[in-house]
C-alpha cells in the first residue's frame, strides 16, 4: 500500500466476499476493477465488471438474504469496506443517502434490461435458423 | 478566482429556495464546501437551479499559516465511510497517510491497539497545503479538494473578506465585503472556524448567535521526513496519558513528510508542550537526535467545546464549528453531518427559523448532546489517568485482547474514543457492561499482584 491510500489492496484473482456467504458490509472501489460471478454447477460466469468509485455488495444488506454472486479482483484493486451497520444507521439519520443506492440499482436495472433484449434477440434469431 | 456577477436582487420565493434563489456560504473549509456539494447535488436533482457563491479569502494551496486551518487533520473512520457512501472517495493525493492503528502511550507501559476492521480507513491529512517550511507540495490540501468538488457543482469562489451584513427591508441579508461589493441573498450559511473574526459580524447582526464557547489547544508541525516516519511512527496515531500536570490529552499524527503534535490541557502554554515533549514516552516514538525545538510551525487555535446555542435564524444558518461540533474528536465529521442536515433542511424545508427549528436543531442537538455524555467519558479517562493500577489494568486488558481472536472490549472502547469513530454515548455505555467491568477490574487486580506486576501480556510494547 502507498502511504495515503486507503482501504484494503486485493491482488489479481482475490476473492473479495463469495455467493453464499453472509452479507455484513458492502464495498466501494477505490482503485481498479472487480468481477462479479454467479457460480452454478461448479462453473463461474462473468456477470460484469465493476470499476472505480462503483459501490459493490449493497444487495445482500438491503434483503438480508447470503451474498448473490462472487465478486474477485481483476488485476490488483483496491476496495474501502463500509460496515453494514453504520450504513444503516447513517441512512435512518439520513434517508438522502439511499439515493446513491437507489441510482445505482436503476442503472443495474436499466443495464439488465439492455441484456434481456439482446439474450431475447438472440434466441428468436435461433429459433428463426431452426 | 472568478466572482459572481454583482446582481443585487433575488427571485427567491418567500423562505423558500426556488429556481434563481442565490445563497451565500461563509468560509470555505470542509463544513462550507460540503453544504455547497451537497446544496447543489440535492436542487439538481430536483431541478432547482439555485446560485451559490462560496466565500473564502484563503487559498488553501499556499503553505504555512496563509492557507492552513489549524487543525490535527484525521478524517475519522466513519466519516471515510459516509463521504465514500456519498461518492466522494478520498485520493492519495490528499490522504498523506493511511492510519492502521492507534499506539496509546502511558508512564506503565504502550499498548498498539489495530484497527477492528483490519483494513486502512483512517486518513491523516494537512487541512492546507502545510506547515510553513514546506519545499515541495506533494499532495493536496484537503480543504481545497473539498473546495473543488463544490465548485465543479457549480459553487462560484468569492476570494473576499466579509465586512458587514445586514439585512434588507424584506428581511433578505446583505453581505458586504471590503472590496466594496454589496451582495444580497435568500440564504446566508456560515461556515467559519471558531478563530474567524467575521464571527463578530453575525454576533453583532441581532439575530441571536453567540460564538461557541472555546478552549485553547497547541498544534506543532515537525518535519521528519518520510523514510524516518515510516521507521518509527509508522501507519499508527500515537496517543499519549500520561501524569504530567496540566496535561489533558496529546497526539502525534503521522503524515507525509511531517508529524502533527496536538495538545490539549488546563491553562496550556508552550511550557506545557515543552514538558510533554522531553517525556520518555514521547522520545520513544521519535526518530533517535530529535529534537522538540526545531519545529516547522505552531499554532495555538482555539477549539469548539461547547456549540452556539441556536445556530440558525430566518435566513442565516451556522454550521461545522461556527454551530456544533463534536467534542475533541472528529470535527471534521461533526461538519459533514451539520452541512449535510442544513443543505437537506435549506431546500427541502425552507429558510425560516422555524423550519431550521424543526429540521436542523435535531442534528445539531444529537452532536451536543453526545458531547455532554463525551465530557463523562473523558472524566473517566482523566479519572484512570491519575491511578497507577487503573492504568496498567487498562493497558493490560487492551493488550491481551490484541493478542487473541474474539471480543475486544477494551480495545475498542479505546480505538472508538481516540479515533472518534463512534458516538460517546455508545462508547459510555460499553464502558458500563458488567462483562467490561468486569474484566476490567480483573486485569486491575492481576495488575495488583505482587508476582504478576511487571509483567505485561504480550503484545504490550
Amino acid at each position: 500500500m502507498i502511504d495515503g491510500e486507503l482501504g484494503r489492496t486485493y491482488r489479481d484473482g482475490d476473492v473479495v466476499f463469495r455467493q453464499g456467504d453472509e452479507g455484513r458490509c458492502l464495498y466501494v472501489i477505490q482503485e481498479g476493477e472487480l468481477e462479479i460471478l454467479r457460480e452454478e454447477d461448479g462453473h463461474a460466469r462473468l456477470l460484469r465488471v465493476a470499476r472505480k468509485d462503483e459501490l459493490v455488495g449493497e444487495m445482500a444488506i438491503f434483503e438480508g438474504g447470503p451474498r448473490s454472486a462472487t465478486v474477485r479482483a481483476r488485476g490488483t484493486a483496491r476496495v474501502l469496506t463500509l460496515d453494514k451497520r453504520n450504513f444503516l444507521r447513517r441512512i435512518h439519520e439520513d434517508p438522502s443517502l439511499a439515493f446513491r443506492i437507489v441510482e445505482t440499482m436503476s442503472r443495474r436495472v436499466r443495464e439488465l434490461s439492455a441484456e434481456l433484449v439482446l439474450a431475447r434477440r438472440a434466441v428468436e434469431a435461433t429459433e428463426d435458423l431452426r | 478566482m472568478t466572482t459572481s456577477p454583482v446582481l443585487a436582487t433575488s427571485t427567491g420565493d418567500d423562505l423558500h429556495l426556488t429556481d434563481g434563489s442565490r445563497v451565500a456560504v461563509i468560509g470555505g473549509g470542509p463544513a462550507g464546501s460540503l453544504f455547497a456539494y451537497f446544496l447543489l447535488e440535492m436542487a439538481g436533482r430536483i431541478d432547482v437551479k439555485l446560485g451559490v457563491d462560496l466565500y473564502e479569502p484563503r487559498s488553501f494551496s499556499q503553505p504555512g499559516p496563509a492557507g492552513c486551518n489549524m487543525c490535527g487533520g484525521i478524517v475519522s473512520e466513519t466519516l471515510v465511510q459516509n463521504l465514500a457512501i456519498e461518492g466522494v472517495n478520498l485520493p492519495s493525493t490528499v490522504v498523506q497517510r493511511g492510519i492502521d492503528s492507534y499506539v496509546l502511550h502511558t508512564d506503565v507501559g504502550d499498548v498498539r491497539i489495530a484497527t477492528p476492521a483490519q483494513e486502512v480507513r483512517i486518513g491523516a491529512l494537512h487541512r492546507g497545503a502545510g506547515p510553513r517550511d514546506v519545499k515541495e507540495a506533494r499532495w493536496e490540501s484537503f480543504d481545497r479538494h473539498l473546495q473543488q468538488r463544490a465548485l465543479a457543482r457549480g459553487a462560484v469562489a468569492v476570494s473576499a473578506r466579509v465586512e458587514r451584513a445586514g439585512r434588507e427591508p424584506d428581511g433578505r441579508p446583505r453581505i458586504d465585503t471590503k472590496d466594496g461589493r454589496s451582495q444580497i441573498y435568500d440564504l446566508v450559511v456560515v461556515a467559519t472556524g471558531v478563530n474567524s473574526p467575521v464571527l463578530k459580524v453575525f454576533e453583532e447582526l441581532g439575530i441571536g448567535y453567540e460564538r461557541p464557547k472555546v478552549t485553547k489547544t497547541i498544534i506543532r508541525e515537525y518535519f521528519l521526513g518520510r523514510d524516518a516516519i515510516a521507521r518509527t511512527l509508522g501507519a499508527s496515531m500515537h496517543v499519549f496519558l500520561l501524569d504530567v500536570p496540566r496535561l489533558e490529552f496529546a497526539a502525534a499524527i503521522p503524515k507525509g513528510d511531517y508529524v502533527t503534535v496536538a495538545v490539549l490541557g488546563e491553562e496550556i502554554d508552550t511550557a506545557l508542550v515543552d514538558a510533554f515533549l522531553a517525556t520518555p514516552e514521547v522520545r520513544r516514538c521519535m526518530p533517535p537526535g530529535w529534537d522538540p525545538d526545531l519545529k516547522s510551525c505552531q499554532c495555538m487555535p482555539n477549539i469548539a467545546v461547547h456549540g452556539a446555542p441556536k445556530p440558525f435564524a430566518d435566513r442565516y444558518l451556522f454550521i461545522g464549528d461556527a454551530g456544533v461540533t463534536r467534542l475533541y474528536k472528529d470535527g471534521l465529521g461533526a461538519a459533514y453531518r451539520t452541512a449535510k442536515a442544513a443543505a437537506r433542511a435549506a431546500l427541502f424545508d425552507g429558510v425560516s427559523e422555524e423550519a431550521f427549528r424543526r429540521h436542523f436543531a435535531p442534528v445539531c442537538r444529537s452532536i451536543a448532546n453526545d458531547n455532554a455524555i463525551g465530557k463523562l467519558a473523558f472524566w473517566v479517562t482523566r479519572f484512570a489517568r491519575g491511578f497507577r493500577p487503573l492504568r496498567r489494568g487498562m493497558l493490560r486488558m487492551a493488550a491481551a485482547e490484541q493478542g487473541r481472536p474474539g471480543t475486544q472490549r477494551m480495545s475498542g472502547v479505546l480505538w472508538d474514543m481516540f479515533s472518534g469513530s463512534a458516538p460517546y454515548a455508545d462508547i459510555f455505555l460499553r464502558m458500563l457492561r458488567p462483562a467490561f467491568l468486569g474484566r476490567f477490574l480483573w486485569s486491575v487486580a492481576v495488575s495488583l499482584w505482587p508476582g504478576r506486576r511487571p509483567a505485561l501480556p504480550e503484545g504490550t510494547q
